[in-house]
């Protein structure tokens, strides 16, 4: 049973450490159930791996696979579906937990203050910089892992041209006749998933 | 009228707590590679869609959910839930988003092992149509949040800067944290140093 806190704390201390996102954030979940031996190093691998390979944010989805693993690898007589989906949920919470109230008592905190000129004055310094932030992500994942996995060139040209249809498609409204539709993102990606399964899957 | 209709002329379109599940669960089934990616779905829905918050609000929110610790895509669920429907708000909107991926990480941790999803052809062959697309997804609010910010010839240069530092990933220069520290006491300086001259002026011209 100990196994249980202890995957609550590790995961309460990886939200209240954990700064700068999903990807930030592994080297701290890396340390906190690898070197106790929770996990093996290539057990952490494939889950990172299926992390990214399925919906959700990463770190919602490592913590729920780790909590999950980790109480049948440390004591066998907590394998099973149920001693997992305990351990699943008490990791998934933890991580969750502590950002949640900062989020609320500082939005809280700052709604109480909106008239304040202070606090004006710091979010329109802070608009610029969010700007820049989204930029950095869009920048960081123009990458090989991402365009290029496999080092071809001509799938390497066509991640590209998806990446532009899926732009243009998501920004310029197209003109039906009379109506001009916004596509929505989400038909955006089942598209380029379908596009995927029928360039490189077939 | 009615507690009812205020609270409904209060933030417009069907808001209620199913709503606001119902639009975070969509959002976190089809949130691939972490919180930003989820921005061009969030704007579409919660600010286009639905009007429950302006664009320029959806960038302060933004600001607040990245400087603080924890999962970003879930940080932007409380706090958006939160200024929509207060806590239980929040609440629900965070649980919208953790749900799908917590329901499809148990199911494969329960009937599958992690090679027959890793060596699974079609499943990567997804992905990589899907990946390159999720990169237009966020070049997309780039564009749409800078004009929500209103740069002027002052503040135009930030967003390059801040992209080019933090895409160099260099450590502690790259953290987005120090952009943040440094946008808001920039923002307070501008703010606070006319007024605090203006005031030494007044000041002086009295004693004269």
């Amino acid at each position: 049973m100990q196994i249980y806190i202890q995957l609550i704390w590790a995961y309460l201390k990886i939200g209240i450490f954990g700064f700068g996102g999903g990807y930030a954030m592994l080297s701290l979940v890396q340390k906190a159930v690898v070197e106790p031996g929770w996990i093996s190093e290539t057990m952490f691998t494939d889950i990172v791996a299926i992390s990214q390979m399925t919906p959700g944010p990463i770190g919602i989805n490592s913590a729920t696979y780790i909590g999950f693993v980790a109480p049948g690898s440390v004591n066998p007589a907590l394998q099973g579906i149920v001693w997992g989906l305990l351990g699943s949920c008490l990791a998934t919470l933890a991580v969750t937990v502590p950002s949640f109230f900062l989020v609320l008592y500082s939005s809280h905190f700052i709604r109480q203050h909106s008239e304040s000129g202070a606090i004006k004055a710091i979010f329109s310094g802070l608009r610029p910089v969010v700007v820049g932030l989204i930029a950095s992500a869009a920048i960081m994942l123009m990458n090989a892992a991402n365009f290029n996995p496999n080092g071809i060139k001509w799938q390497l040209w066509t991640n590209i041209a998806i990446c532009v249809a899926a732009f243009c498609l998501v920004y310029f409204p197209i003109r039906l006749g009379k109506k001009t539709i916004k596509l929505h993102p989400i038909w955006i990606i089942i598209a380029a998933g379908a596009a995927g399964y029928i360039i490189y899957g077939i | 009228m009615t507690k009812e209709t205020d609270i409904n002329t209060h933030s417009p379109s069907g808001d209620s707590y199913w709503a606001l599940f119902s639009t975070f669960f969509k959002i976190g089934v089809f949130t691939f590679g972490g919180g930003w990616a989820m921005i061009s779905i969030i704007e579409r829905e919660i600010v286009d869609k639905h009007h429950w918050i302006e664009r320029e609000d959806f960038l302060d929110l933004l600001a607040i959910s990245q400087s603080l610790p924890g999962i970003l895509a879930v940080n932007i669920a409380t706090a958006i839930g939160d200024k929509i429907r207060g806590g239980k708000g929040s609440v629900v909107a965070s649980l919208g988003t953790i749900l799908p991926s917590f329901l499809i990480i148990l199911a494969i941790a329960i009937f599958l092992t992690p090679d027959t999803i890793k060596n699974n052809h079609t499943i990567s062959s997804i992905f990589m149509g899907i990946r390159p697309a999720v990169v237009a997804l966020i070049v997309a609010p780039v564009i749409s949040s800078a004009k929500a910010a209103k740069l002027k010839l002052r503040t135009v240069w930030i967003p390059f800067v801040v992209a080019l530092m933090i895409s160099l990933d260099m450590g502690t220069v790259s953290s987005p944290i120090l952009y943040i520290v440094l946008g808001a006491i920039g923002g307070f300086f501008f703010w606070w140093y006319p007024k605090h001259k203006n005031d030494k002026k007044t000041h002086k011209n009295r004693q004269s």
